[in-house]
């Protein structure tokens, strides 16, 4: 394994970070728009609001990550998708600004009114960023993104059966692993008829996206059957078995209500689904363009990653105490009033 | 490597335009943000120490007061610098197909200087009751490093793009790249440096304006004073040396970017004992009613009377950027700096003597609108280093033109993105201003001056 290959290893944990932490995160704001009016929906946004609040920024760093990796590690690969994703793309990142900006005007809101309205726009972009997100994807995984600046359709390069589903797939995963996560964090909290709501929630978003996927693969074999041999019969079929078998078992966790491990199934599920994606389409990044062929000079990638190792050893701890920080508050809240 | 990543089919002029439009507005906006993302942490622990030592309640309110706007602003700012990233390979596929390794590396590190700062700001607002006092100040350093060492490196990579060093070309692709070298380019100390203190500048007059408007209104007590004073004070400190700074750079630009210079100046002739020009219109190749200082550019420029100084006919005029734009903007920037630079002194000396911010009404109407001054000012500035690297995206290696995405209807994506902007803006000023009027919670009932004050 070369430095390409470590860099798109790199790039996909990276990915993978996103769509699991930055994923839920959209997840949550799909919850809020489906929790109902003003009175009856206030707890369970406040839970969602909770919940995210101090982790969102963090988790969406990994996007930039990401775009920054690509630009570096395959700059031809990354003005490629931008520029034929020209308008998926401004979309998403609309919906990014529309998502975060309103969020935080919602948190310094008291006005009904005002909350309503920053509360109802940071609902609606978290369904759109994902999807247009996902359908981004679905050109990449189907080859409709060719190499050169702009050359792919502009329109039916993200607006076809595998970028679509994929959009949708990108939407239903996200709530998907929000409701899993908020099942925890309302027991947590000392709201187990919350938890009980989001248990429902998760099961039936967890029938949902199974279905969703696989209509997914059915899909793939029409529209990208290459993809779809490597996934069923190749070197990517036992993150397929992972994810569907992580994915089945879910249900019953959900079912007994095991709420921390289902977290684990739940996040692995995705995890089977992205890699076996990177697995089955590797080497191949665009349509005639291997990794070898596209990665950044040798010196360039040395670089970046000895930096993003260095850097590592600052961000897992803080990444850790942040996580740890929010996690344990109850208890440590109890502890502080004791003392 | 790919194929060649030429521009067979170009932008139309419209879809050009509207690129550089979108680029323009989005940067403008996010860097104002990006300001206050690297000064307000440093100012607001500042107020949490001294309230911490000292004790005194209204620090801490003042610390607890920032620390809200600083959650909603570093929340746009955070979004609104995703979008830039964005544009990178949406608008400019040409530069990043082929430059994106080159600039990669202070990309990378300002991932992970981005990345602390987040978490880190995560724990700093919403932890603050759960974490000692002491730990709680420890908890804020790492946003003002990480804010600062992230300023730091984007900074670089524009800097890169205007003394691009670090790579090898062979048929128009990048074939070696010494990323440090890039990234350590000719224009990177003194670019990195003006705008890092510019942050703070704009930080601390923009806050400060926020108490001088309330002092205004006849709130003189202790709180509204000193949240004027402690901004205001780090404000006034930084901007002597920023003067300094930016003299420095405009030196770098003579002798690296002259082409540059004689457009912030308005000279069109190359020659000896150039005079300096005040105001101007540029017009047929001459700049006209401009105020002229005999030699006053060459001793600027050069520390000589009589240096040579090259005007823009050195370049054929399809090399030239804007002359009115670039010229007019460096006058701005110059003449806030300086209004600023007396501000700055006028608060310095009433201390000295007094031990007080100046009674005047005067002062306080100057001291509020030093923070629209500072925006103006960085905003003059960045058209200088911008508008006046035109028509180069890259200086002397890569056109804009050539670098813009060819696929046609950026207009309307412009147009998109100036509507949500405008939504933006509105929204943000509303909720800032209705934060910046809810009044403080009391931390302590006793105080008369901030009572009646709701709590954060």
């Amino acid at each position: 394994m070369g430095l390409p290959e470590v860099m798109l290893a790199v790039l996909w944990v990276g990915l993978t970070a996103y769509v699991l932490f930055g994923g839920a995160d959209f997840g949550g704001g799909v919850w809020d728009l489906l929790s109902g009016g003003a009175g009856t929906g206030s707890r369970r946004r406040e839970l969602v609001e909770h919940s995210i609040g101090p982790v969102w920024e963090a988790n969406h760093v990994w996007l930039i990550f990401v775009i920054v990796l690509m630009w570096t590690g395959i700059p031809s690969v990354f003005a490629a998708v931008a520029s034929t994703l020209y308008i998926p793309l401004t979309l998403a990142a609309l919906g990014i600004i529309a998502r975060g900006a309103a969020f935080a005007f919602r948190k310094v809101s008291t006005r009904l009114w005002q909350r309503r309205l920053f509360g109802a726009t940071f609902a609606f972009s978290s369904v759109v960023t994902p999807f247009f997100l996902g359908t981004a994807a679905g050109a990449i995984a189907s080859g409709r993104v060719p190499p050169g600046i702009a050359r792919g359709d502009l329109v039916t390069s993200w607006a076809n059966p595998t970028s679509l589903t994929a959009g949708a797939l990108a939407v239903g995963t996200a709530a998907y692993l929000a409701a899993c996560y908020l099942t925890r964090d309302a027991e947590r909290t000392g709201q187990p008829d919350l938890a009980e709501e989001f248990r429902r929630r998760a099961l039936v978003t967890g029938v949902v996206v199974g279905v969703l996927s696989a209509a997914g693969l059915l899909v793939l074999h029409a529209d990208a059957p290459g993809l779809f041999a490597e996934l069923t019969t190749g070197r990517a079929l036992p993150f397929l078995v992972l994810s569907v078998a992580a994915g089945v078992a879910s249900l019953p966790l959900l079912w007994l209500r095991r709420y921390r491990e289902v977290r684990v199934t739940a996040a692995l599920a995705v995890v089977g689904l992205l890699w076996g994606w990177g697995v089955g389409q590797y080497p191949v990044l665009l349509p005639g363009v291997t990794l070898r062929e596209a990665a950044a000079t040798t010196s360039v990638l040395a670089a970046s990653l000895g930096a993003l190792a260095v850097g590592a050893v600052l961000l897992v701890p803080s990444l850790w105490w942040l996580y740890a920080t929010f996690q344990r508050e109850h208890t440590a809240g109890k502890e502080q009033a004791e003392t | 490597m790919v194929t060649p990543l030429l521009n067979t089919v170009g932008a139309t002029p419209a879809d050009l335009g509207a690129a550089r439009g979108q680029m323009a507005l989005s940067l403008g906006w996010h860097i104002v943000l990006a300001c206050l993302g690297v000064g307000m942490p440093a100012i607001t622990l500042l107020a949490e120490w001294r309230g911490h030592r000292t004790g005194d309640v209204h620090y801490r309110l003042l610390a607890r007061r920032w620390a809200r706007a600083m959650g909603v602003l570093f929340a746009v700012g955070a979004v609104s610098g995703t979008i830039l990233s964005f544009e990178m390979g949406l608008l400019w596929p040409g530069l990043m197909g082929t430059y994106g390794e080159v600039i990669g590396l202070p990309f990378s590190l300002e991932g992970i200087a981005f990345f602390i700062e987040a978490i880190f700001l995560g724990v700093y607002l919403y932890a603050w009751e759960r974490l000692p006092p002491g730990k709680h100040l420890l908890s804020g350093v790492p946003i003002v490093l990480a804010g600062v060492a992230s300023a730091f490196f984007v900074v670089t990579a524009n800097a890169w793009m205007q003394q691009p060093t670090g790579f090898a070309l062979r048929d128009g692709r990048v074939v070696a790249v010494s990323p440090w070298a890039a990234m350590f380019n000719p224009a990177t100390p003194p670019q990195t440096v003006h705008m890092i203190l510019a942050a703070f500048m704009v930080a601390g007059y923009g806050m400060a304006g926020v108490y001088a408007v309330a002092m205004l209104r006849g709130r003189r007590d202790r709180y509204h004073r000193l949240g004027l004073l402690l901004p205001m004070t780090v404000a006034a400190v930084v901007t002597p040396f920023q003067i300094g700074v930016g003299d420095w750079a405009a030196h770098f630009v003579a002798d690296y970017q002259p082409v540059k210079l004689a457009a912030m100046e308005g000279v069109f002739a190359s020659g000896r004992d150039v005079p300096l020009h005040l105001g101007g219109v540029a017009v047929d190749g001459e700049l006209r009613y401009a105020l002229e200082i005999p030699y006053g550019l060459s001793l600027l420029a050069h520390w000589n009377p009589h240096a040579a100084v090259r005007g823009l006919d050195a370049v054929p005029p399809g090399d030239w950027p804007p002359v009115n734009i670039v010229h007019w903007g460096f006058q701005i920037m110059v003449g806030m700096g300086m209004a600023l630079l007396l501000l700055a002194a006028w608060l310095a000396v009433s201390w000295w003597r007094r031990r007080d911010i100046p009674g005047t009404v005067w002062f306080a109407r100057a001291a509020a609108v030093s923070g629209v001054a500072a925006v103006v000012a960085l905003e003059a500035g960045w058209v200088v280093t911008e508008v006046g690297r035109q028509p180069w995206i890259v200086f002397r290696v890569l056109r804009t033109a050539d670098a813009v995405n060819p696929a046609p209807g950026l207009v309307y994506g412009f147009a998109l993105v100036t509507a949500v902007y405008v939504v933006l803006t509105v929204a943000t000023v509303y909720v800032l201003r209705r934060l910046a009027r809810d009044v403080p919670v009391p931390v302590a009932p006793q105080e008369p001056d901030v009572s009646g004050y709701k709590v954060v």
